[in-house]
């Protein structure tokens, strides 16, 4: 087996006395995207936050690209590659749609994409470049968020909710996209409450329940009652 | 006509004033720091265009080109050493820090320097003037201060909403936790606010060593007057800082006209008025 580029290795995660995650581990081989499910409070925000820097780790709990990164602060986690499009979108309310792209690359990593590159991607937002992030449609916003992790090139994006609030049609303009970010290079881990979604998408899936992996494998060869039995619990 | 003279010097100080507001402002936007130092640190900077101007011999408007950077480090070092440590979730730490930075350095101060009133000669700039109409006279000293007040307050709004550094501070201020995830070290983004802060209060001392005497215990009365004039203008964009600073200088000249005791009275009436009417201020942040 190939050394992949994000590996998590029995991640437990801490808020104060609570504990979210309990010896989580899950891999991300290059090019793949990788679906973690799971019910409200199954931790898999905290996940993604644990593997972004937001929540620092154990030092050796996460292995990026050969290193380990787990008590590496976010500034430091992005700058290596790893860019999180965060839970409900978060953009900077005070900057223009061109300016939250501009900071999203404020970095300057070399790599695919560019302004005109995510103007290409998202073709709504070219026209509203200069518009005030918070006049956008909540379906603009999530593609500025996108957009903006985009810009630092990453080599794995974390999408945390990326169809939360949004109409069907909307959630499903979004995702036709992501095909199109895999083959520039990147490796995604989507976090979603949408099974049938997630499915769809992701090659490798991990199912949350109570902070610890109830179900892992390839998408393809999960049935719907292993799935329901990982979701909701035996 | 003397009420044309009056309220011209009171726009021409107020430029002073919306220097002192602007670095207030400015680090109170970004990291939501309440700087009670903020006066003592415009001191600091008299004192240190007073030692520039001894030791080197030079003319106290050139030595802002070495107090300014002097400042700007003192600033960084400061946020970076001390101050950072003070931010959180509670509000309360930085400002009891800075309320005791603030008494350090006045003491500081008096140790080094003692009480005695101070003052920076400037030479014939200080009393040369000009007249702009019948009976109505421009000094060149407090022209070229408001001039230069205006250029830095334009300078920030620049640097604010033109450039990438600005986008920074404007992203750390919309949301800490986001910013981190673009790259940014708001460690680092905090203390070049901060020297920037400092930077601009750094102008604003060697002016005042120019203008008037100083000694180390008027940094309380600055930090008041860069309070009101933050707080009439409101915290959208630097103008209103300095909209808020002229209008405070300009309510103190009338009320000094009315009556000499009543200059800072009129000038705190006029902030009272405007925290009554219109408590966001004249330029308010737009809200996401």
């Amino acid at each position: 087996m190939p050394e992949p580029l994000l590996e998590v290795r029995a991640l437990d995660a801490f808020y104060g006395d609570f504990q979210a995650l309990f010896g989580v581990s899950l891999r991300v081989a290059a090019g793949e995207v990788v679906a973690v499910i799971g019910a409200n409070g199954a931790g898999k925000s905290t996940l993604l936050k644990c593997i972004a820097g937001v929540i620092s780790s154990r030092h050796d709990a996460i292995v990026f690209d050969g290193e380990s990164i787990g008590e590496a602060p976010a500034y430091a986690v992005v700058a290596r590659g790893i860019a999180l499009v965060p839970e409900g979108r978060r953009l900077f309310s005070s900057l223009s749609v061109e300016e939250n792209l501009l900071i999203g690359g404020q970095l300057r990593r070399p790599g695919p994409w560019t302004l005109p590159r995510i103007y290409e991607l998202f073709p709504a937002l070219a026209a509203r470049r200069h518009q005030p992030s918070t006049s956008l449609s909540g379906g603009e916003q999530q593609m500025v968020a996108i957009g903006r992790a985009l810009m630092s090139n990453p080599k794995l994006l974390l999408c945390d909710e990326i169809s939360l609030g949004l109409a069907p049609i909307v959630v499903r303009e979004i995702y036709a996209r992501l095909p199109s970010i895999v083959a520039e290079g990147s490796s995604l881990v989507i976090v979603e409450q949408d099974v049938v979604q997630a499915l769809k998408a992701a090659n490798q899936v991990y199912c949350l329940q109570e902070g610890r992996v109830a179900l892992a494998g390839a998408a393809a060869t999960l049935t719907r009652e292993t799935i329901s039995a990982a979701y909701f619990g035996a | 006509m003397e009420w044309i003279n009056i309220v011209i010097q009171g726009v021409l100080i107020g430029g002073l004033y919306a220097m002192f507001a602007a670095g207030l402002a400015l680090i109170f936007g970004v990291m939501r720091l309440v700087n009670i130092a903020h006066g003592d640190l415009i001191v600091l900077a008299a004192y240190i265009a007073l030692m520039t101007t001894d030791t080197l011999g030079i003319n106290p408007l050139l030595a802002i080109v070495v107090v300014v950077p002097i400042m700007a480090v003192i600033g960084y070092g400061l946020q970076r050493a001390l101050l950072n440590r003070t931010l959180g979730d509670d509000v309360l730490p930085p400002l009891l820090v800075t309320f005791g930075l603030s008494v350090i350095i006045q003491n500081a101060l008096l140790e080094f320097f003692t009480a005695d009133s101070r003052r920076l000669r400037a030479g014939a700039i200080e009393v040369a003037s000009f007249p702009l109409a019948e009976g109505v006279w421009i000094g060149v000293l407090p022209l070229l201060q408001f001039v230069v007040a205006v250029a830095v307050i334009g300078a920030l709004q620049l640097l604010f909403y033109r450039t990438a550094f600005g986008r920074a501070f404007r992203a750390t201020s919309d949301d800490q936790s986001v910013a981190q995830l673009m790259g940014l070290d708001n460690r680092h983004v905090f203390a070049l606010a901060m020297a920037l802060s400092l930077a601009v209060i750094a102008v604003a001392g060697v002016f005042i060593a120019i203008r008037t005497n100083f000694d180390p215990a008027i940094g309380p009365a600055r930090l008041i007057f860069g309070f009101e004039a933050v707080i009439i203008g409101g915290l959208g964009s630097m103008w209103g800082t300095l909209a808020g600073g002229i209008i405070l200088g300009v309510a103190q000249a009338i009320g000094a006209q009315i009556n000499p005791g009543w200059q800072l009275l009129a000038g705190h009436f006029a902030f009272l008025l405007i925290l009554a009417l219109r408590p966001e201020g004249l330029f308010p942040k737009v809200k996401g």
